[in-house]
């Protein structure tokens, strides 16, 4: 007889949710009342945004024409060189990663990352509005991500000078910097030394000799990754549950290696670390 | 004078000229208004109605569409500097100079050039953001999302093409400096991870398919050209119709 009743209840509960989403909808209904005709009201908005924008960059053009540098010749090479601005945050990552991943792979997983995010996404809610509280992970990550992109182009275009060093804007840009004592050492060598740990190869691979300070240095690594895709899964059950394996193991590895940017650039600045990882085919 | 201007167009809206361009009177009732949307062919991209909340500047910011005028914009300026540019690397500086010291309005195009490109790439970029904000690549979004990615990649490599043609040494050197990116790339370029290994050298590797040799010259010169004016505009030009036309057919995701 209870049980009846708890069902009879559950059918109601589930008709009134109904109900509910049926107003909803209804009230979400493109009925004409809560539509306008497109002429005039968005085109002209159209038209003025267009007359505005064109205005102001013919104002631009005729204030800032585009420069000229000399003849192109392979025989002098400008000091500092700089891409174009909105490759400067790239450019900028050269000063901490090599070349095969400022400008190969990490660009590649940021265009990879970005496709993914609407798959990535369950939640239907936020859809056509703005939020922060109802998506707090989602724009705490893209804001993460986009702030970082920014923060390194501003740096690239104002902060950079001769050599590449910084200058701050009342540094005179026509003087090179002191050159500063290079301290910079690979993770290996640190740990080595501070450990006191054997240079005898443990093992060799191909031409890649491994010793005990390698092992560590790996199992740091991947360590990094270990901890990253764990600490969410056992704590934030339900965040785990919404995402499902897939998804959830997709979101972690690009959330972490997001991550990993600026932790290797404070690794260098902070501990004059060079390179996590070193083989005979990568250095990373 | 009103009303003479009046009758002028009454009698011109009858004219069977105006009536072969035009299938709709002056849009100034319904009627013409939902009529001139349906033919004609530019501003068939827009429904007849909108709900109100897609008029609200503070929602879209006009962001994607500014970013189509300024690809537009683009265009034009591009076909105009066109005429007078040659790819050819003993001439190509000298063209660029002489658009601005013997060409008419040279340095005026070059300008509005070069500053809709600028536009474009930031205006791709808040876009972007602000469809992120709003959640609008949200389902039934989701391809259109990646389309737009695929915009915004064209876009800088667009941007990074051109930055060559005027071979000053400001676009020597930043396209130097994105082809030793590509010699960097992992497996398929000479100094990147594992491309030794896989018997690439400055020969045969990315760095040399982009720039047709192994320093940025004449065929890099013309290879850039070619994607510049030709192939990048029309895959852009097609991947924006495919855009706009996912907007039209799921709607706007905007509120009321």
């Amino acid at each position: 007889m209870s049980e009846k009743i708890s069902e009879d209840s559950n059918a109601l509960s589930k008709q009134s949710k109904l109900a509910q989403l049926i107003k909803k909808t209804a009230s979400e209904k493109i009925g004409p009342e809560n539509t306008v005709l497109v002429w005039p009201n968005l085109v002209y908005l159209e038209l003025i945004a267009i007359m505005v924008s064109v205005a102001v960059i013919l104002f631009l053009s005729l204030v800032s024409p585009a420069p000229l540098e000399e003849l192109a010749s392979a025989d002098t090479t400008p000091n500092p060189t700089k891409a174009p601005w909105y490759f400067l945050g790239l450019q900028e990552l050269l000063v901490y990663f090599d070349p095969w991943l400022a400008g190969m792979v990490l660009p590649t997983f940021i265009i990879i990352g970005l496709v993914l995010i609407p798959y990535l996404d369950p939640s239907p809610l936020g859809k056509g509005y703005y939020t922060f509280k109802e998506r707090k992970f989602s724009m705490l990550g893209f804001g993460f991500g986009l702030s970082l992109w920014w923060v390194l182009i501003l740096i690239g275009v104002f902060f950079r000078g001769l050599d590449w060093s910084w200058y701050w804007p009342w540094d005179d840009p026509h003087f090179h910097q002191p050159a500063g004592a290079v301290k910079l050492m690979d993770l290996e060598i640190i740990l080595q030394s501070t450990l006191g740990l054997s240079e005898a190869p443990l093992t060799t691979l191909g031409r890649y000799a491994i010793t005990k300070a390698n092992v560590l240095t790996w199992a740091l690594f991947l360590g990094f990754y270990g901890v990253g895709f764990t600490v969410p899964f056992l704590f934030f059950r339900d965040f785990y549950r919404k995402l499902g394996f897939v998804r959830y193991n997709l979101t972690m590895f690009f959330f972490i290696s997001m991550m990993g940017v600026p932790m290797k650039i404070f690794l260098r600045l902070l501990a004059d670390v060079k390179y996590v990882l070193v083989t005979p085919w990568f250095k990373f | 004078m009103l009303k003479l201007l009046q009758k002028i167009r009454s009698i011109v809206n009858k004219t069977q000229v105006f009536k072969s361009i035009f299938r709709h009177g002056y849009p100034d009732t319904d009627g013409n208004r939902a009529l001139v949307m349906f033919s004609n062919v530019i501003l068939h991209l827009h429904p007849v109605r909108v709900r109100r909340g897609a008029l609200k500047i503070k929602y879209t910011w006009c962001l994607g569409g500014l970013t189509f005028l300024f690809f537009i914009l683009l265009a034009i300026t591009g076909v105009i500097l066109m005429f007078y540019y040659v790819p050819d690397t003993r001439r190509a500086y000298n063209d660029i100079r002489d658009l601005g010291t013997v060409i008419y309005f040279g340095s005026l195009f070059r300008a509005v050039h070069r500053w809709s490109a600028h536009a474009m790439v930031f205006s791709v970029w808040m876009h972007m953001t602000r469809v992120f904000m709003t959640g609008s690549y949200k389902p039934p979004r989701e391809f259109n999302w990646v389309v737009g990615v695929i915009l915004l990649v064209t876009t800088l490599v667009l941007s990074w093409t051109g930055y060559l043609l005027p071979w000053d040494q400001l676009a020597l050197w930043a396209v130097t400096v994105g082809s030793k990116m590509a010699e960097a790339t992992p497996f398929i370029g000479a100094a990147g991870p594992f491309g030794p290994e896989l018997g690439r050298n400055s020969g045969n590797d990315m760095a040399f398919a982009l720039l047709g040799g192994t320093v940025v010259g004449q065929s890099a010169l013309l290879r850039f050209y070619v994607l510049h004016c030709l192939a990048l505009p029309l895959i852009t030009a097609l991947f924006i119709a495919v855009h706009f036309w996912r907007i039209r057919k799921d709607g706007f995701s905007g509120p009321l």
